[in-house]
């Protein structure tokens, strides 16, 4: 079973890449042990996820029309079968929340690997950030560096809740988000934000540091800026309450 | 130097483990713990129980490596963590060789002296001591590296956070760390 696969497999790398003799030596035994052993793929350029540079697309942009295409399927996809608008919008968020936890890794690791500290402008010198601790650093975080990840450009505003019945509320305002630039909303549905999506990822980022919460986008149109979104980030308890201990443990 | 190396998902789902030896000053990377080959586990008890005071130390070190984090005396086992921003825990219980010999200058610190723990003489040697600088360089970069792949298995659009890390790749790249910094 392991001969004839092998050998196709050495046919295969052997057929887009003229190698020399003693290249094709190394070739024969890299790929025996791991996919002998477990039966993992390599692909025929013997290059796994763990032999790419995460950096190596850091400055590459995508077009906008194919994401738009992508992000328009996603909306119609998560449409399916769904009983109303909250169900939908809850969907765009669960499609978003795994993409938060690994964008915080990532902005970690560029932020670390390079060593003009792109992650945060306060921050000059060349030590790797520090994990968020606090409510303010997070959002900051989410506000700054998390933005210009995705969209090249930082949010536009950071609010609190002037309310004291909801000390645990955040806003986070976009004036032109960038997945609803393309999308126009039925009027039976106008209380539909797909910046849903966005509200996941930022949840995913929240979990993923520690700080439980709930993130949902809402339409707030000015005058000037027809489509901004609100982002209503809500913090739960146990956040609040480590909030005040490491307030008065003085941890910034 | 003999060392034990897991992965804890938030969840304290451990997703990754290795044992393995020292490959500086002669060694050849083979693991030798004190415990017995029947009472390994002893090093998964050890390692866990640091999860408190990594778990205490977390929220006031918002650095990613939070250095050496406990020692456990009696097997002479030294903890250092590393907390990935997303929540994983990576974890390295290192124990220094048995050896007997009168230098006890090296082991100047009051947790070597109780542990009863000895060191070998040549300072330079990461495995001398386990809470010098040196020491915590090397982890240092160890864990760095480790994080690389580890972001590159969390970027795979088929890997949950919470899953095993199987690759095979992965644990080469795991091995060539410790190979390299340990």
């Amino acid at each position: 079973m392991a001969a004839p696969r092998h050998s196709a497999m050495l046919s295969i790398s052997n057929a887009s890449t003229p190698q020399s003799t003693s290249s094709d030596k190394t070739q024969v035994q890299q790929p025996q042990s791991p996919a002998g052993t477990s039966g993992l793929r390599v692909p025929s350029n013997r290059k796994t996820i763990y032999d790419r540079h995460l950096n190596r697309s850091r400055n590459a942009e995508l077009s906008r029309a194919s994401f738009a295409y992508l992000f328009g399927e996603m909306v119609s996809y998560a449409q399916r079968r769904v009983t109303g608008i909250q169900d939908l919008e809850k969907r765009l968020n669960e499609q978003g929340y795994p993409l938060g936890l690994r964008l915080l890794d990532l902005l970690f690791y560029r932020a670390t690997s390079t060593s003009s500290s792109a992650l945060s402008s306060s921050s000059t010198s060349s030590s790797p950030p520090n994990r968020p601790l606090r409510i303010l650093t997070l959002l900051h975080l989410i506000h700054g560096p998390l933005w210009r990840l995705l969209f090249q450009r930082s949010a536009d505003a950071l609010e609190h809740s002037v309310s004291p019945d909801t000390p645990n509320e955040y806003m986070i305002t976009d004036n032109e988000p960038l997945v609803n630039t393309y999308i126009s909303v039925p009027r039976e549905m106008s209380m539909l934000n797909c910046a849903a999506f966005v509200a996941g990822i930022i949840e995913g980022v929240c979990d993923g540091c520690g700080f439980e919460a709930k993130v949902s986008a809402h339409n707030q149109p000015t005058e000037m800026w027809p489509s901004r979104t609100v982002f209503l980030v809500r913090f739960g308890d146990s956040v609040m309450e480590r909030e005040k201990v490491l307030e008065r443990a003085g941890v910034k | 130097m003999s060392y034990y190396f897991t992965i804890l998902s938030p969840t304290d789902t451990p997703i990754f483990n290795i044992a393995f030896g020292t490959s500086k000053g002669g060694g050849d990377g083979i693991a030798r713990f004190r415990f017995p080959d029947t009472a390994q586990y002893m090093n998964q008890f050890i390692i866990h129980s640091s999860l408190d005071i990594v778990e205490e130390a977390q929220w006031t070190n918002g650095g990613m490596y939070l250095k050496h984090v406990d020692t456990y005396p009696p097997a002479a086992a030294y903890i250092s963590a590393f907390l990935t921003p997303s929540g994983a825990r990576f974890l390295l219980l290192h124990q220094p060789p048995q050896l007997p010999s009168g230098n006890a200058s090296l082991g100047s610190s009051s947790l070597l002296g109780a542990s009863g723990s000895t060191t070998r003489t040549s300072s330079s040697s990461v495995a001398a001591n386990p809470t010098s600088p040196q020491t915590e360089e090397a982890v240092r970069q160890f864990m760095n590296e480790i994080y690389e792949s580890y972001v590159k298995s969390a970027m795979s659009p088929f890997y949950k956070q919470g899953m095993e890390i199987r690759s095979p790749v992965f644990r080469s790249k795991v091995t060539a760390a410790g190979k390299k910094w340990l």
